[in-house]
């Protein structure tokens, strides 16, 4: 049965293949079987997959398909390579994205191009597994450019607003700046190691390669610019608020639970380089925290329900980065597995909430929707908790080992602890400030008449709720993958897990204060001058945008327009006119008199002759 | 004889062609129809029949010329060629299809012009006496000449008369080349030779070696083209009807990259070495300063034009790295963009076709009018891009692989080309079916979607464009040997000249 892993990637190509062939004449729900027919396949084939696997004991498995390109010394092959990082991760994309494509039958339903939503999602899936199985760098870029095509093709879904368009360009080609980055990484370790097969590269970097040395710290850099630019983390993370232009569940699928994170599983394959690399090890932890405190701040100061959603997985997958970056890689993938479930339970139920009061996505228009919307009400109770680490939820126990890894990092550590702590106290203010703000109080005018959606949206929902509660008491097979970085017995004081228990606490009690009961009211704290500027600099994402016209976007528009016409072919015209000139001046020597011409041969005789003598 | 006769079918055909027109003016386009289809069998059979086996040549004929001179009728074709001329062939069938109902004006001469143009590619890929090759270089300019300034479009004459100009001074430079080699060699052999195996052991020597090979470099880098010599080609594109950008695109570029490989490089190991940071220079400029004037064009024909100077840049990359990934690469992009750019011409002509503007500023929404143009489209532009899975990946990506390890500077420049390709590509995109429906400037009733014959040809190209992507083996065993060789070749002259 574990030959047949090429079966997972193909049964969603087949259903990308048959939904786009058709181009759209099928029935609906034909559509829809084979939409999300073709992942609930891969799924129950990958959990066969995942039971042979366990139970053999094996530490990995290759399967070569065929050969892709045999080059001289280079040799790629669509070959899959299971351990338990990619068991891990073709779980999550197959269940979790089961669970997406079925909901989305019921969140497109009304769609025109409901055919074409799916061809886009099945050829994700297929893309995505490509990501993760690839045993070669060069199958894992397949992979990479794929949900990248995908994610642009999905953000940029309903494509009659420019708008849309626009986001979706500019995902495209904010994170193919990273892409161009990795490419280059992986053109020096061929040039430097010469295989791109990610194993015996790791074995070939670890035995060649000192730790610190230059090598390893230019490929780990290069690769990290590959890893921030899919991870919607600093400085490449302009794109991902933007993508949740596209339709809600693909802000579930791509910008939450799979494709986003694939970053974080690009250093934690690779770990061995950023190991070799200690510096630049410590910068993804840097990297990370940053990116945190940033995306937490501005998640507390929009009003899109997706918005805010989209700030809190850059958040969150920094949590990842961080714990990449104290060499926890047990610890990010494990936060990565219980975000999936969380992320895509709250996007899914935002997209009930939103398409219940007539996609209205501003949640100061919302409120006071809990009776009227109890299985979004339920929903997005339990993603909140398990994403504000309340404890026993499944974001508890993941980012706990995560803080604990950073405290036990000797230097920094205990400011990269701190850090997080204050991002989990965000993390409860921001999170449950929605919460809050749609479920309570009065309604601001969009009267739900029900909750919509039959049992294909619920049941999903459902699903992901008992994950996202329990998913923390999976235990992952990662032990083999990392050499034993995995469970550690963390020895701490009461006092740090009190910190760590109380500080999102702290974020409800206060979201509490500010947003249920009044007792402090938003608008008095809003009226100073400096609160203002500070909102609006947070809402802006820190300026970035702003930044990044003005660095890159204008001035290529700037000479895009000024050489239009393409300078070199005005070089040539310059040749044509001088050309023409002299012509015009040749034309007025042929005057038709005899003497002229008897003079001009003379003039010409006596300047040979002279040259001749004089050389 | 296999090669003499699948130029002499164009030859013939073409001349039956012209003659048909008198019968019915439907006839030409027929006779064209089956002159190309009988060359792409001669192909897959010569192409298949050869399949595995180790020699270098698949075929050749050498007869007496002028042996006074030292030339012949030498004509020979290794896996290099072979793949080349298949693709020739492949896409005369895709010309003449896009120009069956495009060209109603003196249709017999057209189909003339284009089996010839055809014919000489053909003999280009082929020639290896250098006389006879320049006899063909000149063959395929000519007719082109006419097809550009007859069937072309409002600006034809000054579009026909820059490209007329570009390629015949350069070609000049490459004669005078040519007859310096043959000079040399009979200064040191005694006498005249134009063979090319011949001229592979002369060595001018010094100085002068640059010179000569600037002759050739200049002449296969204008028709590549490459920056500085790339400015006739966005007007010959422009003004090209559909048929016309085809070939240009497709094979006629494609015939610069295979001289420097061919000649360029192997006939002056030395002076290319030395040479090789230059020109890997103006590939990179070419690549992101193509890229970046293709972004600003409204035309669209213009851009997809900037676009191909842009991804020829990489070809010229990988040829001067001189390696076999860069090679391999530099032979994989020549024949991914020969499909994706001919369709992405098709596609404009096709549009010109039905709302008679290349506008880009007059266009937008079509998506919804046009749901199977929409979805070719977007294929192609997301081929042009480098999406991996599709042919232009696989070569650009072993092009980037391979000049990496000859120049690290030059390659991570070029790779910015990458982001480049993904602005402009997606502008298109976004410019032509995305967003709300634009009808300014002209009749929206004649938008039709792509006709089922209009589908089949993209189709096939399409097909092509997914196998080189996910089987690229198949191209890249049928190449390596020839590659090898070349690459044995001027490693033992750089070698042997050192040592000297």
């Amino acid at each position: 049965m574990l030959d047949l892993i090429w079966l997972l990637p193909t049964f969603s190509l087949l259903g990308f293949l048959s939904l786009v062939l058709t181009a759209g004449t099928l029935p609906k729900r034909i559509a829809a079987i084979i939409g999300a027919g073709s992942v609930g396949l891969s799924f129950a084939v990958a959990v066969i997959i995942a039971i042979q696997f366990l139970g053999s004991g094996e530490e990995y498995f290759v399967k070569e398909v065929w050969t892709w390109m045999s080059v001289g010394s280079l040799n790629a092959g669509f070959s899959f390579y299971l351990d338990g990082l990619s068991l891990t991760m073709m779980l999550v994309i197959t269940g979790i994205g089961f669970l997406i494509h079925l909901y989305a039958t019921g969140y497109m339903d009304d769609d025109p191009g409901f055919s074409r939503f799916f061809a886009y999602m099945n050829l994700f899936v297929a893309a995505m597994l490509m990501l993760v199985l690839g045993d070669n760098l060069i199958l894992l870029y397949l992979g990479w450019e794929g949900v990248g095509l995908c994610s642009y093709l999905l953000i940029g879904f309903w494509y009659t607003n420019p708008e849309n368009g626009y986001a979706a360009r500019k995902a495209f080609v904010v994170t193919r700046v990273g892409d161009t980055s990795m490419a280059i990484g992986l053109f020096l370790l061929f040039a430097q190691l010469g295989t791109l097969n990610i194993q015996d590269l790791m074995y070939a970097a670890e035995t060649q390669w000192a730790v610190g040395s230059g090598l390893a710290v230019a490929v780990s850099l290069l690769i990290l610019g590959g890893a921030v630019g899919k991870s919607a983390q600093l400085p490449l993370q302009t794109w991902l608020p933007d993508a949740m232009a596209g339709p809600t569940p693909i802000s579930a699928l791509i910008h939450a639970a799979t494709m986003v994170t694939a970053g974080v599983y690009l250093v934690a394959r690779t770990h061995i380089l950023f190991e070799l690399a200690p510096t630049v090890q410590l910068l993804v932890a840097w990297i990370g925290l940053i990116t945190l405190l940033m995306a937490g701040f501005t998640a507390l100061t929009q009003s899109d329900i997706k918005r805010i959603l989209a700030y809190s997985t850059m958040s969150q997958i920094g949590y990842m980065f961080l714990a990449l970056g104290v060499g926890a890689w047990s610890a990010s993938v494990f936060h990565l597995m219980t975000h999936a479930f969380f992320k895509a339970l709250l996007f899914l139920a935002s997209g009930t909430v939103i398409l219940s009061l007539h996609h209205e996505q501003n949640i100061f228009k919302m409120g006071g929707v809990r009776k009227q919307l109890p299985v979004s009400f339920w929903s997005f109770l339990i993603g909140s908790l398990a994403l504000t680490a309340f404890p026993f939820t499944s974001g508890y126990f993941s980012k706990d080992e995560i803080l604990l890894a950073a405290l036990e990092l000797d230097g920094p550590g205990l400011w990269l602890w701190m850090g997080g702590v204050l991002g989990a106290f965000f993390t409860g203010l921001y999170t449950f400030r929605l919460f809050f703000v749609v479920f309570f109080g009065d309604n601001k005018g969009h009267e739900p008449t029900q909750e919509v959606g039959g049992w294909n949206m619920s049941w999903p929902l459902f699903v992901l709720m008992v994950g996202a509660l329990l998913a923390g008491f999976i235990g992952l097979p990662l032990d083999a993958v990392f050499g034993g970085h995995g469970e550690e017995e963390h020895d701490v004081s009461a006092l740090i897990h009190g910190i760590m228990i109380a500080a999102p606490l702290l974020g409800i009690g206060i979201a509490y204060l500010f947003y249920y009961s009044k007792t402090f009211s938003v608008d008095k704290l809003m009226a100073s001058p400096l609160a203002k500027s500070l909102h609006k600099f947070w809402f802006s994402g820190w300026g970035m945008d702003a930044l990044y016209n003005w660095l890159f976007v204008y001035p290529f528009l700037w000479l895009a327009r000024i050489n239009k016409d393409d300078l070199v072919d005005k070089l040539y015209a310059f040749v044509v006119v001088l050309s023409r000139a002299a012509h015009a001046m040749i034309v007025k020597t042929q005057t038709g008199y005899l003497r002229w011409y008897a003079l001009s041969v003379a003039t010409g005789l006596v300047l040979i002759l002279t040259l001749g003598v004089l050389l | 004889m296999i090669l003499v006769v699948l130029i002499g079918v164009l030859f013939v055909g073409g001349v039956i062609a012209w003659i048909s027109e008198r019968i019915n003016p439907d006839y030409p386009r027929l006779i064209a129809l089956v002159a190309v289809l009988l060359d792409l069998l001669l192909m897959v059979i010569l192409l298949s029949g050869s399949a595995g086996s180790e020699a270098q040549w698949l075929a050749s004929i050498d007869a007496q010329w002028m042996p006074r001179f030292g030339i012949s009728f030498y004509l020979a074709a290794d896996g290099l060629s072979g793949l080349l001329l298949l693709l020739t062939a492949f896409l005369g069938v895709i010309a003449v299809g896009s120009a069956w109902d495009e060209i109603k004006d003196r249709p017999g001469f057209f189909y003339f012009n284009l089996l010839w143009t055809l014919a000489g590619v053909l003999g280009v890929f082929t020639a290896l006496d250098l006389f006879l090759f320049f006899f063909f270089w000149e063959v395929m300019l000519i007719p082109m000449y006419f097809i550009i300034a007859i069937w072309g479009h409002e600006n034809k004459n000054y579009a026909a008369m820059k490209f007329f100009l570009f390629t015949q001074v350069s070609g000049m430079l490459m004669l005078i080349s040519i007859l310096v080699l043959a000079y040399f060699h009979y200064i040191q052999f005694g006498t005249f030779s134009f063979n090319y195996h011949d001229l592979l052991a002369v060595s001018t020597g010094g100085e002068l070696e640059m010179w000569v090979m600037l002759g050739f470099f200049i002449a296969f880098t204008t028709k590549l083209p490459s920056i500085p010599f790339h400015s006739w080609l966005p007007d010959a594109h422009s003004q090209a009807p559909t048929a016309g950008s085809v070939i240009l695109a497709g094979v006629l570029l494609k015939t610069g990259a295979y001289g420097l490989i061919r000649f360029a490089v192997p006939l002056f190991p030395e002076a290319s070495l030395a040479f090789a940071p230059v020109a890997m220079t103006l590939a990179a400029i070419s690549i992101l300063y193509c890229a970046k004037v293709a972004f600003a064009q409204s035309d669209i024909k213009r851009l997809i034009a900037y676009t191909s100077v842009s991804h020829m840049g990489f070809v010229t990359l990988g040829i001067y790295a001189w390696n076999e990934q860069a090679l391999q690469g530099a032979v994989m992009t020549m024949l991914a963009h020969g499909l994706s750019a001919a369709a992405l011409f098709m596609l404009a002509g096709s549009l010109q076709h039905r709302i008679h503007t290349r506008n880009m500023q007059d266009m937008g929404g079509f998506w919804p009018k046009v749901p199977h143009m929409a979805t070719v489209a977007l294929f192609f532009s997301i081929a042009a891009l480098g999406m991996p899975g599709l042919g232009n990946f696989i070569g650009e990506f072993l092009a980037l692989l391979g000049a990496f390890q000859s120049n690290i500077t030059l390659t991570v420049i070029s790779a910015f080309g990458l982001i480049f390709a993904s602005v402009y590509s997606l502008w298109v995109i976004q410019k032509i079916f995305h967003g709300e429906f634009a009808s300014t400037n002209f009749d929206d009733s004649q938008l039709t979607d792509l006709s089922r014959r209009e589908m089949v040809y993209f189709g096939a190209m399409m097909l092509g464009l997914v196998w080189m992507g996910m089987y690229p083996q198949t191209f890249l065993d049928m190449s390596a040997a020839a590659l090898g060789g070349l690459l044995a070749g001027s490693q033992e002259l750089v070698t042997s000249v050192v040592q000297n």
